[in-house]
């Protein structure tokens, strides 16, 4: 076996090719290469991003041997970004390593064309103005953005992308796609074939469970005027029926039916998840619709129509009691199902490629496929402009937070957080950045902070001088094992984006390594 | 006046320990005394020098900690290489403890990294006593047991059975699997041990034989077949080593076969490889996410410089992002971090009966014990050297070797049989002689 993929095995098991080759086509940019920018790179140069860029105008210095793994003592005096580059450049040599030494707000003020030639930039330890900034130029440019920061104890990621649609959102637990409280006439007809009153004690309980709710959901429909049960009373009366039917203890499929007896009784028809998804004026689509929006466009139709209320059918079954035979038949009749209901929906999108002016076989097959099988766990993200957050947060929510318990901390940190970069705005360096003056700190911060509160009309007594004492000792430090926290889940955020597999953060992330109660906020 | 500090290589984490603070542990005397201190004495272990235990060595050494050492058995392989960020191709087939600590020394000045390239049952427990913190970096549970069980063991109770700060040992732990993960702070005595939330570690589901024989439905029943019956009815006696890549493909091969033979689906050789090995998939990111929040907390313990993490975070980046953490509580009845099992003896009772008795006891079930007593080596079963040294012992009374102590406690580890399973385990032990008119008096006069 060749050896770059046997190098990337484990992670091949979690996005597959489709998302190592993703990975492996993306070029990513770096701004600031500290301990929270380079700890970010580094988990992607492992994992095999095809390029990086690191902007970075420092020189190295004492302090950053002290928290940067990427420098050691042969660095001192040396650009900062050389040597994080030449240090990621020894860990892969299948990624493109090159660096820039220049300040990332110099190149955000005076060329901003720069950002669009990348897939994505990781912009770290940037202050509020030069964030904004560079938000709008990649906003403009169609190019993802993410926002990491390390700030003593403290700390924040935030995504910026317009929007980011997931259709392998690969969820943890996701309730199969098995329809029992809605056969279609194959699987009825199916079921029908098996005798549940089979004489052979062995083949009685090698009836998969799928076959026994079908059949006994349909008599309790014969003799319940055409409803399946749907009172508390009548689920309960529903499972013990099913009981009544063993005729053993040790009757595993028997026992499976009871327990997935829910999903008879479950509503029909689509989530409400999936019925935002197809009421949203993108899925109104035009010639420069994305392909993603024109899938839920025919997704939508066959919702109307062929489904009968229904998604397309996912077309797996998991694993249950059963006899090798019925199982492997069972296997064939929901593939075959899916396989359709496939077919319909891949005409239907040709018809509409058509329809809009576009080329009818631009979307592949296979990426049709792909959206069918997962259209029940389609996600669509988007995110508000980093400006637009910062002028006018929305302000129920965080009263909300500001008086939460569990919240207090790290809304108090994203205010804080906020609260330094304005005071660096007045005074030129931040609270507590400098040994000595530390009481005259604290409470320019506090006035800074309550300023900040107020401005948005919430009110200021919420934040603590415990809080704010705080944020004055960190004195902007970035600690090596923060940064290397917010990092990680920078690049695992980086990951799920490039990749579009899994579903990326919402809202801001604030990380509070007092207690370890970080909170993700949706301020908007 | 606001000054600059003279440049130096603390010039971050000085803020955090140079300073008073106010969310902090109640411990916390901040000062150049602390963070000097945290270089030259503070001790720390690093069990395992995978995904985590990198990630720790680096963490830990950039976190002001001078005195490190390592403890892994493996050897570096290539599926190692997209995480394990202190390793290179040309590392491949070379101890990783050793190549860990060489790599963090070489960028990190100043920082020391002992390396043992070894089993964590080789060591003797007083090599664990010599560390203030052990932080962990594993992947499975047995050796995590193990180690709790090893540091709890030096946790004793006063005549109250409360227990005494001075014997707590304090462990990190972390654990990672895809873009989940979990950190954890054990402080034995005061935390639940990792005994005492071993339900969080639910054992593996197996498929049963007659499904493998049988009912086969699914591509991962084939390889099972194939691996667990179908091996052994083959190659009479020789044992199947997943590591044998001529072994693995025959497995492949034959789970191919049944799954013709069934009209089933799926087989493939990195899915064979997946089920035999039961391969946990892995990434760079979740386990710098992990092992950071570990090295931040190891930190909080050893310096005071915040609060400490109370004492479980999960992480799961699966759906956006979210980490939550719980505050479980102790089982004041468990084995390994409550005062201990006790154990009541007649002064006759010879050492060879007392072991004999572990083997029967409901709450231990210890086959091939091995005893010590404060340090001292009553009976060991291995090395050879150290087993003829102590077979002597066997015969004498237990009483006798305890130097006459009415009461005391005894450190014993052996193989544990329980639920039909053996795992290495370390028992602690409190016995109390029968008869000896000092005890009764205590008790009478505890009873009173
Ligand atoms: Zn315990």
């Amino acid at each position: 076996m060749a050896e770059p993929k046997t190098k990337y095995d484990r992670q091949l098991r979690i996005w597959g090719e489709q998302g190592q080759a993703a990975l492996e086509k993306a070029s990513i940019c770096l701004l600031n290469c500290g301990p929270t920018g380079s700890e970010t790179l580094k988990n992607l140069v492992l994992g095999g991003v095809g390029s990086i860029t690191i902007v970075d105008g420092s020189k190295v210095e004492l302090g950053d041997l002290g928290n940067n793994f990427m420098v050691d003592e042969s660095s001192l005096g040396q650009s900062k970004a050389k040597c994080v580059c030449s240090f990621l450049q020894e860990l892969n040599d299948a990624v493109k390593a090159k660096f820039i030494e220049e300040y990332p707000e110099a190149l955000i003020d005076t060329n901003p064309s720069f950002f669009s030639q990348f897939t994505l930039v990781v912009a770290t330890q940037l202050v509020e103005e030069s964030m904004v900034k560079l938000d709008r130029i990649c906003r403009e440019a169609n190019v993802m953005l993410i926002f990491a920061r390390s700030y003593g104890l403290t700390g924040l990621v935030r995504i910026s992308v317009k929007e980011h649609a997931v259709i392998e959102s690969k969820p943890d637990h996701f309730l199969d796609d098995l329809r029992l409280n809605n056969p279609w006439p194959e699987l009825r007809g199916f079921a029908e074939a098996i005798d549940l009153n089979v004489q052979d004690p062995v083949a009685h309980k090698h009836i998969p469970y799928v076959v026994i709710l079908v059949k006994m959901a349909d008599e309790w429909i014969k003799s319940h005027g055409g409803s399946l049960p749907s009172t508390r009373e009548e689920k309960r009366e529903f499972k013990e029926l099913l009981k009544a039917r063993m005729v053993a203890m040790d009757e595993d499929n028997y026992k499976e039916a009871i327990d997935a007896s829910f999903k008879v009784f479950a509503p029909r028809g689509i989530s409400s998840d999936l019925q935002q998804i197809i009421i949203d004026s993108c899925a109104e689509v035009a010639s420069n619709s994305s392909d993603f929006w024109v899938m839920v466009a025919a997704l939508k139709e066959f919702i109307a129509n062929e489904g009968g209320g229904e998604a397309p059918l996912e077309g797996s079954i998991p694993d249950m009691t059963s006899s090798t035979e019925h199982y492997v038949n069972l296997q064939k009749i929901y593939q075959a199902k899916s396989e359709a209901d496939f077919l319909v929906i891949e005409k239907r999108v040709r018809n509409i490629l058509k329809k809009i002016g576009r080329d009818p076989n631009s979307i592949p097959k296979a990426t049709i496929k792909s959206f069918c099988k997962n259209a029940r766990k389609l996600k669509v993200c988007r995110y508000r402009l980093i400006e637009d957050e910062y002028n006018n947060p929305s302000l129920p929510e965080l009263q909300k937070y500001l008086t939460d318990e569990d919240y207090s901390i790290a809304v108090g940190f994203y205010i804080l957080l906020r609260a330094v970069d304005r005071y660096a705005a007045n005074f030129n360096s931040f609270p507590g950045q400098f040994d000595g003056g530390m009481d005259e700190d604290i409470s320019r911060l506090k006035t800074t902070a309550v300023g900040l509160l107020n401005d948005f009309g919430c009110n200021g007594l919420t934040l603590t001088e415990d809080l704010i004492n705080e944020m004055c000792r960190f004195g902007a430090a970035e600690l090596h094992a923060v940064a290397a926290f917010i990092g990680g889940i920078a690049s695992q955020e980086v990951i799920k984006l490039i990749t579009k597999q899994f579903v990326p953060m919402s809202g801001t992330y604030v990380f509070n390594g007092i207690d370890h109660k970080s909170q993700l906020l949706s301020l908007y | 006046m606001a000054d600059a500090a003279p440049p130096s290589k603390s010039r971050d984490l000085d803020k955090l320990l140079l300073r008073p603070g106010n969310l902090v542990g109640p411990s916390f005397e901040p000062g150049v005394q602390l963070r000097d201190d945290l270089q030259e004495y503070a001790k720390v272990l690093v069990v395992g020098a995978g995904g985590l235990g990198c990630e720790l060595l680096k963490d830990l050494a950039l976190s002001g900690f001078k005195n490190l050492e390592v403890i892994d058995m493996d050897r570096i392989e290539v599926t190692n290489l997209n995480r394990q960020f202190l390793f290179r191709l040309e590392d491949v087939g070379k101890p990783k403890a050793e190549v860990a600590a060489k790599r963090v020394m070489e960028r990190v000045s100043g920082v020391n990294i002992v390396p043992h390239f070894c089993r964590i049952e080789d060591k003797d427990i007083e090599f664990y006593s010599d560390f203030n913190i052990i932080a962990l970096g594993l992947d499975s549970i047995e050796a995590r047991s193990y180690i709790n069980a090893v540091a709890c063991s030096f946790l004793e109770y006063d005549s109250d059975d409360n227990p005494r700060e001075e014997t707590m040992k304090p462990m990190v732990d972390g654990g990672t699997e895809g873009f989940k993960g979990h950190a954890r702070v054990i402080v034995p005595g005061v935390t639940p041990c990792f005994e005492c939330t071993i339900w969080l570690f639910p054992p593996q589901v197996k498929f049963p034989l007659c499904t493998l024989a049988e009912t086969p439905r699914n591509a991962a029943h084939c390889i099972e077949y194939a691996h667990l019956i179908k091996w052994d009815e083959v190659h009479s006696g020789k044992a199947f080593d997943p590591d044998n890549p001529d072994h693995m493909k025959w497995v492949y091969d034959e789970a191919v076969k049944r799954a013709e033979l069934f009209g089933i689906q799926g087989v493939t050789y990195s899915l064979t490889q997946g089920v035999v090995k039961n391969i946990i998939p892995a990434i760079a990111s979740t386990n710098a996410i992990i092992s950071a929040a570990c090295a931040l907390e190891t930190l909080k313990i050893a310096s005071g410089c915040s609060k400490t993490l109370s004492n479980y975070l999960t992480y799961n980046g699966v759906e956006g992002l979210h980490t939550k953490v719980t505050e479980f509580v102790k089982d004041k009845d468990c084995l390994v971090c409550g005062p201990g099992v006790l154990v009541e003896l007649d002064t006759t009772v010879t050492l060879q009966k007392f072991i004999d008795m572990l083997e029967e006891h409901p709450k231990l079930l210890m086959s091939k014990a091995s005893i010590t007593y404060r340090g001292k080596n009553l009976y060991m079963q291995a090395p050879p050297v150290l087993e003829e040294m102590t077979r002597s012992n066997l015969s004498l009374p237990l009483y006798d070797l305890m130097d006459k102590v009415p009461k005391d406690i005894l450190h014993v580890t052996g193989t544990i049989n329980k639920d039909n399973k053996k795992s290495s385990g370390l028992r602690k032990l409190r016995v109390i002689f029968k008869g000896i008119d000092g005890v009764t008096d205590m008790d009478m006069a505890g009873g009173a």
